[in-house]
């Protein structure tokens, strides 16, 4: 591919071309991660739902629209509880309010893309294309095709599999083969050791940890993760300054 | 079920918008902006603070409490994930051990 690129530099056409090329194949590798791990989740939200009686197109359009994995698991089973909509979909908002913190430590990164571009970005940020991208930003490593890339291929995979399982929901019994559901678990961790880039940074992860599972235990689940990462971030803040003086 | 296509309809469109705008607005506001400095010095352990928080309740929590036992496959497989995510660096390595461990345990299991 490297090559490739070298021989293509004559024209600026075709190196325009190369760099989508390079920018694309760069992407499809981060995602593959997110494509073993999506297929198979997205398989068991389209069986889960479909067994809870959620019509199959919904099935799939909740998908396409939200596409945010655990809200939309919380969602088939508040549903199958006869829950109001208004409470799904407050619910939706607590679950999804990380989000927010995710955009906000991006943003900084996206300032050259044209704001058409960044409606696109935002609909498909989650938390998997989240850490890539920060590990790329870090790396210098950061392009918009090669970042477009794996939010399309991570938007895609979560459809077809939401469809698949919508299609094939009566074969199912164990959706645990392989060890296929450990493969994001095993992403986070390795990309949460990239992320810790000194001391401070080692510090900031345990607290956020002990918090997380602290609030859950004690009722926040749906909360958790963003009041966890809220409190480690700023003892982070805190301690750093504390140690400065 | 008891719900007709139309409100099954709107609350997905509801789901869509409240998803959307955590996910929107900081990118589509902030990102042409100069932060102070200890707004910088806080977004950038976010990425350490939020990773973490997604993670440890996963690996942490099993059946709904706090568990550090052997049944607990997800944290114990955790720990050669870890080594070799600390040793390697290596993306792929990891994850590959990651399904490989716990792919050898519920066969383990399974004998």
């Amino acid at each position: 591919m490297q090559s490739e690129v070298i021989e293509n530099t004559a024209t600026s056409e075709n190196y325009e071309k190369s760099t989508l090329r390079s920018g694309i194949m760069d992407g499809f590798k981060q995602a593959i991660p997110i494509i073993v791990g999506f297929i198979p989740v997205g398989f068991t939200f389209g069986v889960l739902a479909t067994k809870n009686g959620l019509p199959g197109h919904m099935t799939v359009l909740m998908s396409f629209l939200v596409f945010a994995g655990s809200s939309q698991f919380i969602a088939v089973s508040l549903f199958a509880a006869s829950m109001s909509p208004i409470t799904i979909i407050i619910t939706t908002f607590i679950v999804n309010l990380r989000h927010f913190l995710m955009s906000a430590a991006i943003a900084p990164h996206l300032s050259k893309i044209p704001m058409s571009r960044k409606l696109l970005f935002g609909f498909q940020l989650i938390d998997e294309s989240f850490a890539i991208h920060m590990a790329n930003i870090d790396r210098n490593n950061f392009g918009e095709t090669q970042a477009v890339t794996v939010n399309c291929i991570a938007h895609f995979c979560w459809v077809t599999g939401t469809l698949l399982g919508v299609c094939g929901s009566h074969l199912v019994a164990d959706i645990r083969p392989l060890g296929f559901d450990y493969a994001l678990p095993a992403m986070f961790v390795v990309l949460l050791v990239w992320q810790i880039k000194s001391n401070m940074h080692a510090i900031v992860a345990f607290i956020s940890a002990g918090a997380a599972i602290g609030l859950y235990l004690a009722g926040a689940e749906q909360l958790c993760v963003i009041l966890a990462a809220i409190i480690g971030a700023t003892a982070g803040v805190v301690l750093c300054n504390i140690r400065k003086k | 079920m008891q719900y007709s296509q139309e409100v099954i309809l709107m609350t997905i469109v509801g789901m869509m918008v409240v998803t959307y705008i955590p996910r929107l607005l900081p990118i589509a506001l902030l990102s042409n902006k100069q932060f102070p400095a200890i707004v910088t010095q806080w977004l950038s352990y976010v990425p350490a603070a939020i990773l973490s928080a997604l993670l440890a309740p996963s690996l942490f929590i099993h059946e709904g409490n706090f568990s550090l036992s052997f049944d607990n496959m997800y944290l114990w497989s955790s720990l050669p994930v870890f080594i070799v995510a600390i040793r390697t660096k290596s993306f792929f390595g990891t994850i590959v051990t990651g399904m490989i461990v716990i792919a050898g345990w519920r066969y383990v299991l399974v004998m």
